[in-house]
């Protein structure tokens, strides 16, 4: 590493396009090994698991271990289908702004179990500030699929008025945080919604998501902070999806060992997760959430997953990296691996397998047509202009109501 | 009515604030056990608890995160930052979403919560204790912006300003927390005893965000300002001889057209005077306001006193301070022209 001289240092990924992608040297212990301490264990207890990997479902897709959460059939054919949702959602929502019909849009692919196993392991009433990349929470948590849609595209009946852009949902209802555009910020927010769950008395916790990329912004380090100064019954995950845009992990993460391992220093449990295996991701955010209901404070949860994918509808992967790299992924892909597992268990087949993917894409491009029965962003009908000037404050001051009238609406 | 300074007028309103609301929580560095570094929060933590009144880890960013995430949950956060100068590490989570979560989500969460920072010059502080960095959100919307002058205000509008429901940046000016200064440098501060916004009621009132007062009645010119230059004004008017009135602003956002307008149709000569450097500030708001609202009734260009477009310096602070003199000269310009 060293030859007795500093030199200036840039890190670089380990493979470029053109570069015949190998991902042999990771180090990911093999599912079932790692040990699931007490949900109330001293964070000391999960310093292996933060360099290690939580894994549930072995190479056979059978699950393993004592992370094993032994969820039922008919849960896991949930779970199996809101991911099988968000994936074809997500497809149908690219092919549209290919067309013209959005102005962006960015998709999950490869990611779905991060948010869909969360989600279903949370309660209802737990507080999610996620990122641009959790759609599947809204699944998970039964949002009307018309009204994401009417939000993607900015129409008259977008419940965000038209102001935010694609993906940037916010669902009240379903305690889905506003998401913002600026990494990051939701991430000490969340700490700070936590303790004030916790100083109402309530046994909500709260939970978010950030990307790798974005752990090098100081609210990351913020978040950690005040959560593991005020014990917070927060679960701050960090999407590890191996790529910030064109940028891989290793600038944000540098020499440390692991992301989780940084929540170590804080004094805070701290957990990698193999993201792309429902069952661990569902064990690990069980056992966070009950950790911070018992009093426990804070996990930090570096779920492991790969981006397979472009980061959004403005860039181009194979750009930055080799077009074969998603194939050769260790850890697989979340729907087929949870897929295989209840074929495996005999609780689902390759025909309910094909009848919920038809299912799902009628369900999709019906709700696209009604999405678009309530318009378009670019031939309307929007919400109304003289929206733009409402909920700026809790009551428009003489600035606002001036200025609406310049407007003429 | 018992005399109290703005320090002691500020520890009155979340006094009662505490008392009255369990919702209102206060948090800052150093806010808790020793009560803030200029005092504002003192035993408050010993009368409410440690749950109710806490310190806080140094990252201003945490801080006003913290308070947002907290008034999502229906909390009523008051933070400090500890200096107005250290509010910048905070200005992404105050301007990109605290002012912004109740128009992004179009009104399903709100981020009401009040940001309590000492400001402005006068203590030798040098450039990094020393700072009104009020127009930097003043140009944010959805953020309102309030600067008391006197003890009276301070609590009023600070329990009005918890109230709103809307995020507030409450910027204290220290140097008159311990009494009014009348822009003499070495001359010590008067009491707040002898000032009649001195008097304070112990219990609940509020002072309307939004609204300004009328502090001096005159006609020869009008003279708006706000904190600590109120008291310069006075001081000026009177050492000036001219019949000047002033305009004590206490809100900068939303700020008091009504009262400026008919103010300066009355006396048709405008000075606008303000702590902070010239370029941008909020004194440049006003005179593009009122040039546009009352551009046939001025007989004067409008005039801005200001601190200089440099930073705030420690060995010369009072040749950056808009001091009495320099007020006066002001004055003259205006009512001569
Ligand atoms: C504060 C801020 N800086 C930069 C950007 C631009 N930007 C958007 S996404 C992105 C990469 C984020 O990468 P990561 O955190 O790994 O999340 P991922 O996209 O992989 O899910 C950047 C730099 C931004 N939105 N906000």
């Amino acid at each position: 590493m060293s030859n007795g001289q500093s030199r200036f240092h840039v890190p670089t990924p380990p493979f470029r396009p053109g570069d015949a992608p190998d991902f042999s040297y990771l180090n990911l212990p093999k599912a079932g090994t790692a040990k699931r301490p007490e949900a109330l264990a001293s964070w000391r207890e999960t310093s292996d698991l933060a360099t290690g990997l939580v894994g549930v479902l072995d190479h056979n897709h059978q699950a393993v271990g004592e992370w094993d959460p032994r969820l039922s059939p008919e849960l896991l054919r949930e779970g199996l289908s809101h991911m099988v949702l968000t994936r074809i959602y997500d497809e149908r929502m690219l092919k549209l702004q290919r067309q013209g019909k959005m102005s962006f849009y960015m998709k999950s692919t490869g990611e779905e179990a991060v948010a869909v196993a969360a989600a279903m392991a949370l309660r209802p009433n737990d507080m999610v500030f996620p990122s641009y990349r959790q759609q599947g929470i809204l699944f998970a948590r039964g949002r009307n699929i018309v009204d994401m849609m009417c939000h993607c595209i900015s129409n008259s009946r977008d419940n965000l008025k038209g102001r935010q852009l694609p993906v940037h949902y916010a669902w009240a209802e379903g305690n889905f945080f506003t998401i913002s555009g600026n990494l990051g910020t939701q991430f000490p927010q969340a700490v700070g919604y936590a303790m004030a769950c916790a100083y109402k008395g309530e046994d909500r916790v709260a939970a978010s998501w950030i990307g790798d990329g974005t752990t090098a912004e100081g609210d990351f380090h913020g978040a950690l902070t005040l959560a593991s100064t005020y014990r917070a019954p927060v679960i701050l995950n960090v999407v590890n999806n191996q790529w910030a845009i064109s940028s891989h992990q290793n600038i944000a993460l540098g020499d440390a060992p692991t992301f989780a391992s940084k929540g170590l220093g804080y004094g805070i449990a701290s957990l990698r997760v193999d993201g792309n295996d429902f069952l661990a991701v569902y064990a690990a955010t069980q056992w966070a959430a009950e950790r911070a209901r018992k009093g426990g404070g804070a996990t930090l949860i570096e779920m492991f997953t790969y981006r397979a994918d472009a980061h959004s509808t403005s860039d181009d992967p194979s750009k930055y990296r080799p077009k074969t790299e998603a194939g050769v992924w260790p850890l697989g892909d979340p729907v087929e691996r949870l897929k295989q597992h209840l074929i495996g268990k005999g609780e689902w087949d390759e025909t309910r397998h094909d009848t919920l993917v038809e299912a799902m894409t009628t369900l999709v491009v019906k709700s696209y047509k009604e999405a678009e029965s309530h318009g378009t962003l670019h031939d309307g009908p929007l919400s109304p202009t003289e929206s733009i000037f409402e909920d700026v404050y809790a009551r428009p001051d003489w600035r606002l109501r001036r200025q609406r009238q310049d407007l003429g609406v | 009515m018992p005399a109290m300074n703005i320090i002691q007028a500020l520890n009155s309103a979340m006094d009662v604030l505490l008392d009255t609301d369990p919702d209102v929580i206060i948090f800052g560095e150093d806010a808790g056990y020793f009560g803030g570094v200029f005092k504002a929060t003192d035993g408050l933590q010993a009368k409410y608890g440690l749950d109710r009144v806490f310190d806080a880890p140094i990252n201003e960013a945490a801080i006003a995160a913290m308070a947002i995430g907290m008034a999502a949950r229906g909390l009523k956060p008051i933070a400090e930052i500890q200096f107005a100068d250290y509010i910048f590490p905070a200005i992404d989570q105050i301007v990109s979403e605290m002012s912004r979560i109740r128009y992004r989500s179009a009104g399903q969460f709100t981020a009401g919560c009040v940001m309590r920072s000492p400001w402005g010059g006068g203590i030798r502080g040098g450039q990094t204790h020393s700072m009104s960095p009020e127009a930097f959100f003043t140009h944010v919307p959805g953020l309102q912006v309030v600067v008391p002058s006197n003890p009276y205000d301070a609590k009023g509008l600070l329990i009005a300003a918890v109230e709103s429901g809307d995020p507030v940046i409450f910027f204290e000016p220290k140097r008159i927390y311990n009494g009014p200064y009348d822009g003499v440098p070495d001359k010590p501060l008067a009491s707040w005893a002898r000032h009649p916004k001195g008097e304070v009621p112990e219990g609940r009132y509020t002072v309307e965000l939004g609204k300004a007062e009328v502090v001096r009645e005159g006609s020869a010119c009008t003279l708006i300002t706000y904190g600590t230059l109120v008291h310069v004004a006075e001081a000026a008017a009177e050492h000036s001889g001219l019949d000047v009135e002033i305009i004590d602003l206490k809100s900068l956002v939303p700020y008091d057209i009504e009262t400026i307008a008919a103010s300066v149709n009355k006396t048709g000569r405008v000075v606008v005077a303000q702590e902070a450097p010239r370029t941008s500030g909020f004194a440049a708001e006003l005179a593009a306001q009122i040039q546009e609202e009352c551009f046939y009734a001025l007989e004067a260009p409008i005039f801005r006193l200001t601190g200089w477009d440099t930073p705030y310096p420690h060995a010369h602070e009072w040749a950056y301070f808009p001091t009495r003199d320099r007020m006066i000269r002001a004055l003259k310009t205006v009512t001569e022209a």
